[in-house]
């Protein structure tokens, strides 16, 4: 499953983890959605087998309490839970 | 889950508010939440066979993720120190007056590398010398003696209802 893409204003790469299940997830996504910046994001519990385990081990990296969401910006700032004003001060 | 299991979501949350009211716990009062939640969880039950929590990544094996089948062990450590549990499903007395706000809190669950699985820890039978060390203290409703083994009371006796400040340190 590659990651999906939403097009906006260029703050450079943002790449946001998330579960596809999870309520907490799907508000950092609107919540990017409504900053309107370019982003991508993928639904890990969704993934299968070794491209799965290779998306984990990277989310453990930024986060390796592997939870979610898990938002890594350009700059290697790493957002880990639905953090609203952190992520609005990020993108600002 | 299609269109069609929305009469299975509601007929799980109906189902779930009055069990859990019943016994001290309040579900998130915002419905829409609440039920994408439960809708989620019932998503979790057909893809894995068992209600893991939909803001955790479930493993698929059972065994691995005792702890975070809903309710998880870490709702009343939650609901204890942040009002919520850690989807958003549970809310303390607090948060469901509008006392306090819901927010997203801390991960509780310790990291893939730190938890410790069922059949790999010896928890052998408690002896007498083992009385005095145990992991937790326990609780005793003053009212009608329910015993709970954690690390504070609950904020309402499940099984009769008093508050908190009814609870005395037993062991």
């Amino acid at each position: 499953m590659p990651m999906e893409h939403v097009d906006g204003e260029d703050k450079g790469k943002i790449v946001l983890f998330a579960l596809s299940t999870c309520q907490w997830c799907r508000k950092t996504r609107l919540l990017l959605e409504e900053l309107e910046v370019d982003f991508s994001y993928i639904y890990v519990d969704l993934l299968e087998g070794e491209e799965r385990s290779e998306i984990i081990e990277e989310v453990k990296k930024y986060n390796p309490q592997l939870s979610f969401p898990t938002l890594v910006l350009d700059d290697g700032e790493v957002i880990v839970g639905f953090n609203e004003e952190g992520i609005r001060e990020a993108l600002a | 889950m299609s269109q069609a299991d929305d009469a299975r979501v509601d007929e799980f949350y109906e189902r779930l508010k009055e069990q859990v009211e019943e016994v001290g716990y309040h579900l998130n009062s915002d419905v829409e939440f609440t039920k994408a939640l439960l809708k989620s969880i019932l998503v979790n039950e057909d893809r894995y066979g068992y209600g893991a929590c939909p803001c955790r990544l479930a493993s698929g094996i059972k065994d691995e993720d005792l702890d975070i089948i809903c309710p998880c062990y870490y709702r009343d450590p939650d609901l204890e120190e942040y009002d919520a549990c850690y989807c958003g499903l549970y809310v303390s007395g607090d948060i469901l007056s509008g006392e306090k706000q819901l927010t997203a809190i801390p991960e509780r669950r310790p990291a893939p590398d730190e938890r410790i699985v069922r059949g790999e820890d010896e928890t052998g039978t408690l002896g007498l010398e083992s009385i005095s060390n145990l992991p937790l203290p326990v609780w005793r409703c003053g009212v009608c003696g329910y015993l709970c083994a954690r690390e504070g009371p609950p904020e309402i006796c499940p099984i009769c209802k008093v508050g908190k400040e009814r609870f005395e340190r037993f062991i």
